[in-house]
């Protein structure tokens, strides 16, 4: 039976209110500069994706329940209460087109991080049961399968099979003691399996023990992506505690978006409390071997590339030189995206909007950003380092007819390894 | 109520209510934000998180990069406008310096009034423009609120009454200085109930979205 | 003691020639912001004036007002039509004294009833009557018996026109002007502390030119002489538009002769013709000086929040309703706080599990 209510969500979204999103709420003066800042307005001209306008009904509660001035106006009967109606009709802007690429923060004024807000008031929605209904499903299987597409070791199991007969690379599971506790996500398990060959492929040169957990092989966070923290926990313990179990130092959050921030900055504060273990993303940790000399490539990538940054990777992660460091082991003619770095424009597809079955059109149009970045710079590849960007870029260009071929990063540098 | 009357009363009890009312409902307003407080964050931090909060209180004056700054163009010009003209006008003017100084104890150096009174003129066009933009953009028009409009008439109106009594603009001078006087008792009790608390509270949101980026060792 | 000689005659006795007198005329006209060609209207006016009786009532004043209209260093042309009208009852200038003056005040009464101009200084205290008394009779009582068959009335000073000193927070006397007295009757105020001899004859020679008092402005004074205010017709103006002030009263600015306003001169709020005719024949006025202005044609101008604080500073002391907002906003600030850490760790406590079962509306809720 679900407990799904309009009050539970009202509930939660006063859980939620904390002194920076008042203190947000307090500052904003409804200029409108975070629309200029973000792709669903840019790219619709709708005014109703206006970032801090996809927050209303949790400004209106936080005046209600948090403000002296709010109390009175609810006293003498001038305030409108967050119903239920509304909690509905938000949810296509806060899920459909918000991406959390944490753009319009960034440009705020006042200082307003509004990404940080939208996080919470998934919260309340998904809570009054008005998350939508990709989402919910995708959540449902991560919490009764184990991934969010339903993939089960099985499956798993048969790739790393796979793998092993035509490269002889071992994939090892559940190996206790090692260097890396290796995540993987859905997306690239089913879209791009070279993904796995790749860092057995690297690990092995680079002398790296590491090991998957047949318990907790899932990166992808629904529970994030869909805003509840109760179910984002109990998916996040699944991999601390196998991590904890394995007595791994490291785990590594593979190329994949909201993966890295649901176990490298939410985790802990889920689990409330610090892990024993670092956490990583694959491209640090390639960086790092990088430095350490641990990685030999050879050969270099003639086309002219570009690298497009992946918002919860660059802007939200803070690993904005490492996949630069690693091109340049092998890309003689790399340029750079006009807005690049931690001022890129989103994908369009992130933070759950690809799941969302009814957001396509939307998100084919926010492409529409990229794509003029593209047409800006007439590249002859395009490198990220996360899946469901992958899948959304190759979705954008093939509608746009554009002849761009869009490859992982991961997988270049395993293909220019050397031999041994 | 003569002009006179009316002159003392603004220069008198209005100005001890608006002021108590102004600083009563601001001190509300930032206790109910703070006492609201912020989990600790248990993520192994990058940074301290201190000195980017701090940071961010300053850089986020200035746009995110040079696309930012184009595509929002207008807003930066009128708004920076609007801003720069308002602080010339209430600090660097001798009249509001010595009214600080009687109830602060100490005042600075004035420019020349003339030049007060030309970033006077800056300071109500970009208004003008800003409120011609409220009511055109479609972004903008689509967030604002009656509040929005109140706000901006409470601020525009000290400005403009200040500027008619330097000028002795139409009216006798008693009645402007008055007019001004008052507008600027309505603007002060208004303050901690609208937007305009953001004159105070941006500092706080520009500290924490700094802070909690500083943390993460990302830009803000 | 009345005399019905027409006042050219006397002044012809008095060896004015009618050149001098036409002179005088032409003055008052432009003084006055009348046209030239009203110049014989007032000559032949002021030649066949009978010399009105005036009674003069000094309430709670200094006597200010007197020494300004009388004390003249030459005998002036002013002082000569002030001889000339019938000052029937003054109590400085008068030879009688105790029963006799009182009963010349009750004669003259008695024989230009509905006549004579009544020209009061001083305020009146209506907070005790024994505060001031003339022959044991309270202002107020004089007042209104001597107004009842009035013409019209002259407030002469600030304290009559407005309370003036008196009047001054905390008003001890309860004391309040004419006008606050007498309202069926024309009053002009004439105020100022004191006020400008030649503005009292120019409202006289109005008055005996056209039977009425001069226009007026919305405090009762005559437009031609408190038409415009200090700041306006001030000579240091160029140097407030300038932005260029004094700090103290012996600094290089203060020597420079700029202008006045952050030691509190009052010009821009005071209407009087100081800064035009002057003080002294014309010699100078408190701000050529270098002195501020201090308001004293202005209503309650003792109380404008201190000669030397600048217009733009409060009148009253706002450090303490300051303390007071802070302390209370404190309070209530945080009374309001802590509301709201209740209300979220309430919601914090009720908080139930969201499971995956959770997610979907299964009824209307």
């Amino acid at each position: 039976m679900s407990k799904a209510t309009l009050d539970r969500g009202v509930q939660i979204l006063k859980e939620q209110i904390d002194a920076p999103t008042a203190s947000f709420f307090s500052s904003c003066v409804n200029c409108g500069m975070c629309a200029d800042a973000c792709l669903f307005y840019t790219e619709t001209g709708d005014p109703a994706y206006t970032p801090i306008n996809k927050l209303e009904p949790m400004r209106r509660l936080w005046e209600q329940e948090y403000t002296l001035v709010g109390r009175v106006k609810k006293l003498v009967g001038l305030s409108r209460p967050v119903t239920d109606d509304d909690l509905g009709e938000w949810s296509e802007q806060v899920y459909h087109a918000c991406s959390l690429c944490g753009r319009c923060s960034m440009v705020c004024p006042v200082g307003n991080d509004i990404s940080y807000m939208i996080r919470k008031i998934r919260e309340g929605i998904s809570a009054a049961g008005h998350a939508p209904e990709g989402l919910v499903g995708a959540t449902t299987r991560a919490v009764e399968i184990g991934s969010p597409m339903g993939i089960t070791m099985h499956a798993l199991n048969t790739q790393a099979r796979n793998i092993t007969e035509s490269s002889g690379l071992e994939i090892p599971f559940d190996q206790e003691g090692v260097d890396y506790l290796v995540l993987l996500s859905s997306m690239e398990v089913i879209n791009f399996p070279e993904y796995l060959e790749a860092i057995a492929k690297i690990f092995k040169q680079a002398g790296k023990s590491w090991t998957i957990s047949s318990e907790a092989f899932e990166a992808t966070n629904s529970g994030i992506q869909i805003g509840t923290s109760d179910i984002a926990r109990e998916l996040v313990s699944r991999v601390v505690e196998a991590a904890e179990k394995l007595k791994v130092k490291t785990v590594v959050s593979p190329e994949c978006g909201h993966a890295y921030t649901a176990i490298r900055w939410d985790g802990p504060n889920l689990m409330g409390r610090r892990f024993p273990f670092k956490v990583k993303h694959i491209i640090e940790v390639l960086d790092e071997l990088r430095e350490e000399g641990l990685l030999k490539i050879e050969g270099i990538e003639e086309s002219c590339m570009t690298f497009h940054d992946p918002c919860q990777l660059v802007r939200k992660g803070g690993v904005i030189e490492q996949p630069r460091n690693l091109l340049n082991m092998i890309a003689t003619n790399f340029v750079e995206m006009e807005d690049s770095g931690k001022m890129n424009w989103c994908c369009g597809a992130g933070g759950g909007v690809s799941a969302i079955e009814e957001a396509e059109e939307i998100r084919l149009k926010a492409f529409n950003r990229k794509k003029s970045q593209l047409e800006k710079l007439q590249v002859d590849t395009l490198v990220t380092a996360c899946a469901n960007c992958r899948i959304q870029l190759e979705e954008g260009l093939e509608v746009n007819e554009m002849d761009v071929p869009v490859v992982g990063l991961t997988e270049m540098l395993a293909d220019h390894l050397v031999e041994d | 109520m003569n002009s006179a009357e009316f002159l003392l009363w603004v220069r008198g009890p209005g100005l001890n209510i608006a002021l108590a009312i102004f600083l009563i409902g601001m001190l509300i307003r930032l206790l109910e934000i703070f006492m609201l407080g912020r989990k600790q964050n248990l993520a192994e931090l990058r940074a301290n998180g201190v000195s980017a909060g701090l940071r961010t209180i300053f850089s986020r004056s200035t746009p995110a990069d040079k696309n930012s700054m184009r595509h929002s163009m207008f807003t930066f010009i009128a708004g920076y406008g609007f801003h720069i003209g308002l602080f010339v006008v209430i600090f660097l003017l001798t009249p509001h310096i010595q009214l600080i100084q009687s109830l602060l104890g100490f005042g600075w150096p004035a420019l020349p009034t003339p030049v007060v009174d030309l970033f006077t003129v800056i300071a109500l066009i970009s208004l003008m423009a800003l409120l011609w933009r409220r009511l055109t953009h479609p972004v903008v028009r689509y967030l604002s609120t009656p509040q929005d409009y109140l706000v901006w008439a409470a601020t525009f109106v000290p400005l403009l009454t200040g500027y008619m009594s330097y000028h002795h603009l139409w009216f006798p001078y008693s009645w402007l200085l008055g007019m001004h006087i008052l507008s600027v008792e309505f603007l002060l009790i208004i303050f901690p109930f609208t937007k305009l608390t953001h004159a105070f509270t941006l500092f706080i949101s520009r500290w924490y979205t700094g802070m909690m980026a500083g943390e993460k060792g990302v830009a803000s | 003691m009345s005399n019905n000689k027409p006042l050219g005659q006397a002044l012809r006795e008095q060896g004015v020639s009618r050149r001098g007198f036409l002179k005088f005329c032409a003055t008052t006209a432009s003084l006055m912001a009348l046209p030239p060609s009203m110049v014989p209207a007032i000559a032949k006016a002021l030649e066949s004036a009978r010399r009105p009786s005036v009674i003069w009532l000094s309430f709670q004043e200094c006597t200010g007002c007197t020494e300004s209209l009388t004390r003249s260093h030459a005998p002036t042309l002013e002082g000569l039509i002030f001889d000339n009208i019938s000052l029937d009852y003054h109590h400085t200038l008068q030879a009688a004294s105790g029963e006799a003056a009182e009963a010349a005040r009750e004669a003259a009464m008695e024989e230009n009833k509905g006549k004579y101009l009544l020209v009061v200084d001083g305020s009146i205290p209506l907070g005790n009557p024994g505060y001031s008394t003339i022959a044991g009779i309270s202002n107020l009582e004089m007042l209104e018996e001597v107004a009842e068959h009035a013409a019209a009335i002259i407030a002469v000073g600030t304290c009559a026109a407005y309370g003036g000193l008196p009047h001054a927070n905390p008003n001890p006397t309860g004391a309040v002007s004419v006008e606050e007295i007498i309202k069926d009757k024309p009053i002009v105020n004439v105020p100022g502390c004191p006020p400008i001899p030649v503005v009292i004859t120019g409202v006289l020679a109005h008055f005996l030119t056209f039977g009425k008092l001069p226009e007026l402005d919305h405090l009762g004074r005559p437009l031609s002489f408190y038409g415009n205010n200090i700041h306006d017709r001030c000579y240091r103006r160029p140097f407030y538009d300038k932005g260029l002030f004094a700090n103290t009263f012996d600094d290089e600015g203060a020597k420079k002769g700029w202008c006045l306003y952050k030691l509190g001169c009052k010009g821009p709020v005071t209407y009087n013709a100081c800064a035009t005719i002057k003080w002294n024949d014309g010699t100078s006025f408190p701000i050529e000086a270098g002195h501020g202005c201090l308001g004293c044609s202005e209503p309650n101008f003792w109380d404008m929040g201190g000669f030397y604080n600048a217009l733009s500073e409060s009148t009253m002391d706002l450090s303490k309703s300051a303390a007071v907002g802070i302390a209370a906003g404190a309070a209530a600030g945080a009374a309001s706080g802590l509301l709201n850490r209740r209300k979220k760790s309430q919601a914090a406590a009720a908080h139930e599990t969201v499971t995956v079962k959770d997610l979907t509306r299964e009824e209307p809720s």
